[in-house]
């Protein structure tokens, strides 16, 4: 669907917000904030055809602080709100702001559903696996065993994996990213307004009031080369401090091998290809996490297909051209009518 | 063959009873529509179980199809003259609508032991004594049927297939009735059937004549008065047809694209299904994954500059109960269309029931405001749709708008209008590049904010469900703007009323007694006053279609009267808002609910009780 473009260069300024950004000293989510606000000019849309839509939570306050058009839902139904725009209005960029309790909690049902449709939208999940905005209640993202103050003795709830979710709900685009880490979030930002259809992007995101240094054990700066592996298209899967690590497929798992030793070179380490449309690897690689393998980062699935708004035009323009009934006037005297006089 | 007398009758009900699968709903339309085109007015009513398919011969599968014809028809009618019972669970469960003296036709080759036992007859009724209080009727349909088509179909399960179509004959001999109009229905349905639409004609020619050669029947012959209708091109239409062209019209007349976000739920569904077929017409139909993805959805293209509706039934409202507090708080508009069924909970989803409106006037959190208007019929729910959505577009404010299984389902006759003459639709759009825009500055008169749609140059803002600020449309948490935010969302929807019509009472400024009623019970509640009239009682009857706000002169009606009795198919909820409004008047109540109509024998029988005190 084609949106119009700015006829000027335009820079962050031209969407930076006069809203006072209120969200904690040091929370991740100013990191997101900075990196959408770099982008948005780059893609070069006219200013007015941006529209974020969001949910609630911390993440959610996300289009107050953006100079676009925004709306700011009610809890979960974001991807709803969302879809509505888009179908109504085709010809906008529509971006969504969401949390791991938002997305995957209260409003999964929607999540599921907007990525299974293809619709054509740009979804941010800021996943702190954690309920920020109301100090501090496991997710379904929070790590089973840990105390918060719905979960005193510990959680017993198996979290989700957004990426699984994803990949599980038939998606076109996943991605994975770090608030820290501007450039890399910025990169997949940009991959993700490329891509036609629901694109999903999760940013592992720090609370730093509620849960600090959750992701840690991928993002500590000790840890993150052996744990990182930053996937890039065509190029072999490989991570490590020397960049002497790789994946291998073996069967039918992954494996984490060392270049140079027992006979393995690069050419032996498995190369990442997003475009495949089987979600095999791609669901594996979703699935990796510390200590036995590192967690997967930048465009895990990134797949061509028809979007939703795409085939519902199309099937429009279709059955305007054929139809005989061109107004309400031609419906209200079709079929079986009568005069009387 | 003997002679048939003919008699003169003003209407007629007939009501057709079989087996799910035994096309009682296609008999019902063919002779109702059949009937229109002779100059009747008519209404009809389908009365199918929840089940698709029960088993055969159950009471549990039974399905049904009530016809009124005649010269004033306001309603589907209440005991029926003739009852058409194509097996014995049919009878059993329908005898409870026939008039005393009515006409009980049977297929009597469906009374066999075994379907006897199914639907629990202790013994044959055609053959003791039970219906003696009827004229019954034991045609061997099937075998007849059978017998009309034996060089068509040799097996059973084909020729037997054409049975309702043999009813149909004998009610169209019964009535004086052309065959043309089924005619040209069976060619065309069965277009690639050539012996399908051979059979059929020839079991309908075989039902009429059946009539006419043997003495089933010795007096009944009968001519249907013509009603006086005024001049135009009509079709027949049911209530949710209605329904979802009236919002079509209105789209097309704002010139917005529609938009529906829904998710399917009887009896509502066929809101759904109809605005699906109309892509043509540019309507943007999504549906859902649930109810609540069905109205956020439509939030959010009526933020992005759509006619937006979501159509339910009584559950689904309630699910959409925070969203449309959303769409009270970010002031857009909205049509929300209930098809109002029995309740609570599941409930009784395919029978009627006035269940909703405390849940339309007060269902949701915080002060939220919403206009509330009720269809009263199954053609006017056309109107009533397309003002739903004036109303909204006009005023920024979701409308909700209250119809029900009984107009939903129910078919009348429609007087086709041009477009050219229904009222114009002007919503407050923004102006690109204004630089005074404010998302939340309001017309001084009406208090509607403007609407700024994405894509229109310079007015980028953003709204939602926090407070916002006065003007600015900022979040806000002060406490004096929350208490002017509150004021000016109640007080725009009081506004509204300089925008409705006044009320109108049928009926003497000295009566008696006014009877009250809203939505879709009008035509039983007419039909009551107006027979009661012509006796000569002292009565007057008004109906409700707006209700939140009410019309203005509403105080002086209910004033003018020494008794009034509201009449609801619910336990009172209308009555205690008139209540509410209006604290000084003694308001009666007349209330039901057992997922029927009302009948205007009961509501004359209590008018007469109330005016006899």
């Amino acid at each position: 669907m084609a949106i119009e473009h700015s006829p000027v260069q335009l820079t962050k300024a031209d969407f930076t917000s006069d809203q006072m950004v209120k969200w904690c000293p040091g929370c991740g989510d100013h990191a997101i904030l900075a990196s959408v606000l770099g982008i948005f000019p780059e893609i070069g849309y006219k200013k007015e055809n941006f529209c974020v839509v969001s949910g609630i939570g911390c993440s959610s306050r996300f289009p107050y602080y953006v100079n676009t058009y925004g709306f700011h839902g009610i809890h979960g139904r974001a991807a709803a709100i969302a879809t509505g725009v888009k179908i109504a209005n085709p010809h906008l960029s529509v971006w969504i702001n969401s949390g791991d309790g938002d997305a995957t909690a209260i409003g999964g049902n929607h999540f599921i559903h907007v990525i299974r449709r293809n619709m054509d939208v740009n979804y941010i999940l800021f996943n702190n696996r954690i309920y920020g905005l109301t100090k501090g209640q496991y997710s379904p993202t929070t790590k089973q065993g840990q105390v918060t103050k719905t979960s005193p003795f510990g959680v017993i709830d198996y979290p989700f994996n957004p990426g699984e979710l994803v990949i599980g709900s038939r998606g076109t685009f996943f991605a994975r990213a770090i608030d820290n880490s501007p450039k890399t979030l910025g990169e997949v930002c940009r991959a993700m307004a490329a891509h036609d259809g629901a694109a999903i992007v999760e940013v592992l995101q720090n609370c730093v009031i509620f849960n600090d240094k959750t992701h840690a054990e991928v993002t500590d700066r000790e840890l993150k080369e052996e744990r990182q592996l930053w996937l890039e298209q065509g190029k072999p899967m490989i991570f490590g401090k020397n960049k002497d690590k790789g994946l291998i497929l073996k069967g039918n798992h992954l494996e984490v091998v060392e270049i140079g030793k027992d006979g393995i070179t690069e050419a032996d380490i498995l190369v990442h290809d997003a475009t495949r449309e089987n979600t095999g690897v791609h669901m594996m690689l979703a699935q990796l996490c510390p200590p036995e393998f590192p967690m997967a980062f930048g465009v895990i699935r990134a797949v061509k297909q028809p979007t939703y708004n795409q085939l519902f035009e199309q099937q429009m323009e279709e059955v305007k051209a054929t139809s005989k009934i061109k107004c309400m006037d031609d419906l209200l005297n079709s079929g079986e009518t009568w005069e009387i006089k | 063959m003997t002679t048939k007398t003919l008699i003169e009758k003003e209407n007629v009900v007939v009501r057709f009873v079989g087996d799910s699968g035994d096309g009682m709903q296609l008999t019902g339309t063919l002779f109702s529509d059949t009937s229109a085109l002779d100059g009747n007015d008519i209404a009809t009513f389908p009365d199918y179980p929840a089940e698709i398919r029960a088993p055969h011969n159950t009471v549990a599968g039974v399905s049904g199809f009530q016809v009124h014809i005649g010269k004033r028809i306001y309603n589907s009618g209440d005991k029926c003259d003739v009852l058409v019972a194509m097996n014995p669970a049919s009878l059993i469960s329908n005898l409870k609508w026939v008039k005393i003296g009515g006409v009980i036709i049977v297929d009597a080759d469906t009374f066999t032991d075994d379907a006897l036992k199914k639907a629990g007859y202790p013994s044959n009724p055609l053959n003791d004594d039970s219906l003696s209080s009827y004229i019954l009727i034991k045609a061997p349909i099937t075998s007849m049927t059978a017998e009309a088509v034996k060089e068509i179909f040799t097996d059973k399960k084909s020729a037997e297939r054409s049975r309702n179509m043999f009813a149909l004959g004998m009610l169209f001999f019964i009535y004086s009735k052309e065959l043309d109009h089924t005619d040209s229905y069976l060619e065309k349905k069965f277009k690639k059937n050539p012996d399908v639409v051979r059979a059929n004609k020839a079991v309908v020619r075989a039902g009429y004549n059946y009539c006419e050669n043997t003495d089933v029947l010795p007096q009944h012959k009968v001519h249907v008065k013509q009603a006086q209708m005024p001049k135009g091109t009509y079709r027949n239409i049911t209530g949710n047809i209605a329904t979802a062209w009236g919002l079509l019209a209105a789209a097309e007349k704002a010139k917005l694209p529609l938009f529906l976000g829904s998710y399917p739920i009887t009896p509502a569904t066929d809101i759904l299904i109809e605005l699906s077929k109309h892509k043509e017409l540019g309507a943007r139909v999504f549906q859902a994954e649930d109810e609540i993805a069905g109205i956020c959805s439509a939030i959010g293209a009526s933020f992005a500059g759509a006619m937006a509706c979501t159509s339910t039934s009584g559950p689904g409202l309630s699910l959409k109960s925070e969203a449309i507090g959303l769409a009270v708080m970010t002031e857009l508009p909205l049509v929300i269309v209930d098809v109002q069924r029995g309740g609570p909970s599941t409930g009784l989803p395919t029978k009627t029931e006035q269940s909703d409106l405390y849940q339309a006037l007060f269902g949701r959190n915080g002060e939220a405001p919403c206009i509330v208007i009720a269809a009263s019929t199954s053609a006017n729910s056309f109107y009533f749709a397309y003002e739903a959505a004036r109303l909204s577009l006009e005023h920024m404010t979701p409308t909700i708008l209250l119809t029900d299984g009984y107009l939903g389902n129910g078919s009348q006759l429609f007087r086709i209008p041009k477009m050219a003459e229904l009222p114009t639709i002007t919503p407050p759009l923004a102006k690109p590049n204004d630089e005074t825009y404010q998302p939340y500055k309001r017309d001084p008169e009406t208090l509607v904010r403007q609407w700024a749609i994405p894509g229109m140059e310079g007015l980028r803002h953003r709204i939602g469900g926090l407070e916002k600020s006065d003007g600015k449309g900022n979040v806000s948490t002060d406490s004096a703007n929350h208490q002017l935010m509150v004021n000016y969302r109640a007080e725009k929807v009081q506004r509204v009323a300089n925008h409705i019509p006044d009320q109108e009472v049928l009926g003497d400024k000295d009566a008696d007694l006014l009877v009250v009623g809203w939505g879709g019970t009008e035509g039983a509640l007419k039909l009551a006053v107006e027979e009661l009239r012509e006796e000569g009682k002292k009565i007057a009857f008004t109906q409700f279609n707006y209700i939140m706000p009410l019309p203005k002169n509403t105080g002086s009606i209910m004033n003018r009267y020494k008794k009034i009795v509201v009449c609801e198919l619910n336990m009172g909820q209308f009555v205690n808002y008139l209540r509410m409004n209006f604290q000084t008047i003694a308001f009666q109540q007349y209330n039901k609910t057992q997922g029927l109509p009302f009948e205007v024998s009961e509501l004359k029988e209590k008018f007469n009780q109330i005016l006899g005190e």
